[in-house]
């Protein structure tokens, strides 16, 4: 068994009002910053143990899907990182 | 006397209010631990009481969601038990699949706290059966993360399956639709952001938080 790393970077839907992110664009543009648009979102890093590397990509896929993200509201992104 | 199970997860908050108004309502509140299974066939109805469980870490109920005693839960969801969310509750059966939809963080990204006037609109619902449809109670909601979320598929599958079942007649936090509650497709798990535990003296402000959890008198 090795461990295995990953990132999982978690974003609101487009379709989805971003609350956070419209309150950071917001301060950002009160500040006088030249921002077109914001989204915030979150990253996530896991250490897998796993047999092999397609193992433990599965794992983080599994993770992703059952509790990282909601896909009803979010979407996610998976790298392999280390 | 009906005998109903008040689940507790680390950061529930309104586990003894919900506790008291069942006793007001005629049945016996036998507390649940989110660590513990529990027997399903023990019960004749749940509750999800409000909180901040798990700090409302990663998304609103989405550790609780997970809990041991969740299983039970969904067994007892299986065999037609009555079984309500309130606020957190809502938002932990929400994330449990148990009902459709998501709660987000309110569209005016602030925490809410008022009496709010809902319409009943769905007949589906063991809680507030006795309500005809666009009968008006006024209860409190207390939320950050209330706005319900549906997709297109899922509102038109709610709406044909009489699964919304309350609605705020002044939306406070985006709701699409100015949802406040829904059930699932069987009618016997039922959601909602309000607090109707808040609402059940008087000297609380108002009764028709009974309205809801009136099964059992």
């Amino acid at each position: 068994m090795a461990i295995y790393k990953f990132g999982v970077r978690v974003m609101p839907r487009p379709e989805v009002l971003d609350t956070q992110g419209r309150a950071v664009e917001e301060t950002l543009k009160r500040e006088g910053r030249k921002v077109q648009a914001v989204r915030v979102g979150r990253f996530v890093e896991l250490e897998v143990q796993a047999g092999d590397e397609a193992q433990a990509t599965q794992e983080a896929q599994t993770i992703a899907e059952s509790l990282l993200c909601n896909s009803l509201i979010e979407t996610f992104a998976i790298e392999k990182r280390g | 006397m009906a005998r109903v199970g008040v689940l507790r997860f680390p950061g529930t908050n309104c586990d003894r209010d919900v506790f008291e108004a069942i006793g007001h309502a005629g049945a016996e509140a036998i507390w649940l631990w989110h660590a513990d299974l529990f027997d399903a066939k023990a019960f004749d109805a749940l509750v999800l009481p409000g909180g901040f469980s798990y700090g409302d870490y990663l998304r609103s109920g989405a550790l609780a969601a997970r809990a041991v005693a969740m299983k039970s839960v969904r067994e007892a969801a299986d065999r037609g038990t009555p079984i309500l969310g309130i606020c957190n509750g809502f938002q932990i059966l929400c994330e449990s699949g148990l009902l459709p939809g998501a709660l987000t963080r309110n569209a005016g990204l602030r925490f809410r706290d008022q009496w709010v006037e809902l319409e009943k609109v769905g007949s589906q619902s063991p809680f507030g059966a006795r309500l005809s449809s666009g009968a008006r109670l006024r209860v409190p909601i207390a939320h950050a993360d209330g706005r319900y979320m549906v997709n297109d598929e899922t509102l038109k599958a709610l709406q044909d399956g009489q699964q919304i079942w309350l609605r705020y007649t002044e939306n406070p936090n985006g709701s699409r639709h100015a949802i406040a509650g829904v059930t699932n497709r069987k009618g016997n798990v039922a959601g909602l952001m309000p607090h109707p535990e808040r609402a059940f003296h008087a000297w609380m402000g108002g009764e028709d938080g009974r309205k809801i959890l009136d099964l059992w008198d």
